[in-house]
């Protein structure tokens, strides 16, 4: 490797990314030097606070797109989808990637991650499920990567053996995903004097898994937003395919989302929660709803309908932020609500947060500029 | 129920072995009405003073940074609520002050030993244990520290050394186990001046509980706090104010929290044994649709070459049969021109012959 190209180190994006990076690493040298309690806010009646609710809950469904496209493409064939599946498992797994490391900063004896598949298992522990399915999960993400390493580096032997697995590979994933995200969901319902009434349901598992595929269409209509912009040269769609392609993933969102508002409502009803509705946190609790879930929704659907695709991208981005917003409030802020003490995020918490996200970016920045991710190696074309 | 669940559960972890069994268990409907002859206390709050007495001893008893007797003076720190930590795993807060002749009512904070513990059901390295003495054990050995159970605790009673880098532990209160086990009471038991720290057989401790009740219908209110709620707890409360005035969940339910928690967990075998098959059904409805219409497809060409081939049949025959017939033509004009030139020549014969 001769360094040729050495004057491209110093573009806008490598030196803002590098900047966070290194004050994250001396963060993060502070958290397992010092501990939790020098480097965050967490108290002892908010053990859970930035780094489970976005790093882990939101990580994992902010990282559904993989097993959502995959299921489409090769389980109901969708074809003309193909081109977004393996950005779509790239960025799943650098996503769970992403969510293991968040908690590994987040543990308190981090070292000691494999102890419930090794030493001692809890399997009454919701969980001991969402840690046994990611895991598995992860390592599915890691295969079904594969692929594309083995055609960058190839090896066809492999190459040939990893696409006989894909139908196999993509049908646990789908089983993983359904029990690891509603488990997500589930881990809250052992709380029901903790979080909100409002928020706490029996159908939280239900409420978890739907708005997961929801917000996993709208990440993979973001993520190819931007790859598409900073890969422009190696992507193969053309423009108006790659429109269908966001159109259709809009449409899917909508329908997923006109559920998930559905459903929430039943919860209530369910629960007769309607009182709480009245009160300041029903309004914050509306505002949740009906501006994160029920506007994207119907965004989505005139999108769609219109071929209006800057509408579908606009909906896409508001239906992240509120599935980032729901899994906040379920970790820290519509919980405890009973309690005058309020948790708000050290910096050094938040840092740690952009750290992990930049870190992914970077990751997925150079492997898409080197391997078949966003085109189709030309000896593999058309094959799983 | 939730054993049932557990051991379910339990089960598919464990080995398919003794699933079968479980699985009977889980159809069962008999109920586990817990360790007989169990420890409990009884916290009177009626009679509690706010000395800080119990304070002082839990923190002696577990070997932590004592109160000094300036700190046990200091009565400022009533004014505000405080919660377990890790270095007083009991506290006394008052709930309300002395004012008109009426004392002020202090509560004793601490881990409620629970029944159905969910710190126990939510632990993901299954390090609580529910001994059959009452008090329910933390083993920092396995602890990874996600800190679910601090979280998961409907009563607020455990905390975390989060100072601690290497190896923070969960802090609460154990019921003073290696004591029990000695025979002898828990330390703030033995600490309390005024008799509002009871210990003793749960079931004794209730009807004890009841009698005071019933001898003082005025003092109390008619509610032992801990004998049902989420199934029960070790420590119970007798209050002379409501509950939820002492911060105390107020008017829930019996059932146990672990069982309400865990009702969703029976659900994920189904998804387990029931997905793989359903996707697999969905890939081959898809194999199938395509393979359909590729057959749909290549049954048109053929039917589109057999049309043309009749057609060329067709075309073949009309020719054929204009053939046919532009031969008989050919045959029946050669006829009739024969039987003409026959007939010409006959006459001449004749007039020959003559």
């Amino acid at each position: 490797m001769t360094e040729t190209s050495s004057p491209r180190w110093f573009t806008p994006f490598n030196v803002i990314a590098g900047l966070i990076l290194a004050v994250g690493a001396v963060v993060l040298v502070l958290r397992f030097t010092l501990g939790l309690a020098a480097t965050t806010n967490l108290t002892h009646d908010y053990p859970w606070g930035l780094w489970i609710g976005f790093d882990v809950m939101s990580g994992v469904a902010l990282a559904a797109g993989g097993f959502v496209t995959s299921a489409g493409v090769y389980l109901f064939g969708m074809k003309e989808y193909k081109p977004i599946v393996r950005p779509a498992i790239l960025t799943g797994f650098l996503g769970y990637f992403l969510v293991v490391l968040g908690l590994f900063v987040d543990l308190g004896r981090p070292w000691r991650l494999p102890y419930p598949f090794l030493v001692q298992a809890g399997p009454t522990s919701a969980l001991f499920e969402v840690a046994l399915c990611v895991a598995l999960y992860l390592t599915t993400l890691f295969v079904e990567t594969t692929p594309a390493v083995f055609e960058w580096l190839g090896w066809k032997r492999w190459r040939r053996l990893v696409g006989r697995l894909t139908i196999a590979l993509t049908i646990f994933g789908v089983v993983l995903s359904t029990m690891h995200q509603s488990s997500l969901g589930a881990l809250f319902c052992i709380t029901p004097t903790r979080l909100h009434p409002l928020w706490y349901s029996s159908y939280l598992p239900v409420f978890f898994f739907v708005s997961a595929v929801a917000v996993g269409l709208s990440m993979v209509i973001v993520e190819g937003l931007f790859s598409h912009r900073a890969f422009h040269d190696q992507v193969e769609t053309t423009p108006e395919q790659f429109d269908h392609i966001t159109l259709g993933l809009g449409k899917a969102a909508a329908v997923t989302l006109a559920i998930y508002t559905a459903i929430k409502v039943v919860g209530i009803g369910m629960d007769d929660q309607w009182h709480y509705l009245a009160t300041g946190w029903g309004l914050y609790f509306l505002l949740e709803l009906l501006g994160f879930a029920l506007l994207p929704c119907i965004l989505f659907t005139i999108g769609f309908r219109e071929r209006r695709v800057a509408l579908v991208r606009v909906a896409a981005f508001i239906t992240v932020a509120g599935v980032v917003l729901n899994r906040l409030n379920i970790a820290f802020i519509a919980y405890n609500w009973q309690l005058p003490q309020r948790y708000v995020p050290s910096w050094m918490e938040v840092w740690v947060t952009l750290t992990l996200v930049t870190f992914g970016v970077v990751a997925f920045r150079w492997i898409a500029g080197r391997m078949p991710i966003l085109y189709e190696h030309p000896e593999w074309k058309g094959i799983h | 129920m939730s054993i049932s669940r557990r051991k379910f559960l339990s089960g598919l972890a464990v080995g398919a072995g003794t699933l079968a069994s479980r699985v009977a268990g889980a159809s069962s409907v008999r109920r586990f009405a817990g360790y007989p002859g169990r420890y409990g206390l009884l916290f009177d709050s009626t009679l509690c003073v706010g000395c800080r007495s119990c304070e002082q001893a839990c923190k002696e008893v577990n070997g932590l940074p004592p109160l000094s007797e300036a700190d046990r003076e200091d009565k400022s720190v009533f004014e505000n609520q405080r919660r377990v930590t890790p270095d007083s795993l009991t506290v006394v807060n008052r709930y309300r002050e002395a004012k008109d002749g009426r004392p002020a009512v202090y509560r004793k904070l601490n881990c409620m030993h629970c029944n159905e513990p969910c710190c126990a059901t939510v632990c993901l390295v299954g390090a609580y244990t529910k001994t059959p003495e009452g008090p329910v054990l933390y083993d920092p050995e396995v602890c990874i520290g996600c800190r679910y159970c601090v979280t998961a605790c409907p009563y607020y009673a455990l905390s975390y050394e989060y100072n601690d880098p290497v190896t923070p532990r969960v802090m609460r209160c154990t019921m003073c186990y290696p004591r029990i086990l000695e025979g002898k009471n828990p330390g703030c038991a033995d600490a309390c001046p005024t008799g509002a720290i009871t210990f003793g057989r749960r079931e004794d401790l209730i009807k004890a509980a009841r009698e005071r009740i019933a001898a003082h219908p005025d003092r109390y209110v008619d509610h032992i706090f801990g004998e049902h709620e989420f199934g029960g707890t070790s420590w119970m409360v007798l209050a002379g104010v409501p509950f939820g005035e002492l911060g105390l969940p107020e008017g829930n339910t019996y059932t146990p929290l672990p069982e309400i928690g865990t009702a969703y967990l029976s659900v994920v075998p189904l998804v387990l044994t029931i997905y793989p098959g359903l996707l697999a059904g969905f890939y081959a409805f898809t194999r199938r649709k395509e393979k359909l219409s590729k057959q749909e497809a290549e049954a048109k060409v053929v039917e589109a070459l057999m049309r043309a081939d009749a057609e060329t049949k067709a075309k073949l025959e009309a020719a054929a049969q204009r053939a046919a017939k532009d031969k008989e033509r050919a045959v029946a004009a050669a006829v009739k021109k024969a039987l003409e030139d026959a007939a010409r020549k006959a006459p001449s014969d004749k007039e020959d012959g003559r």
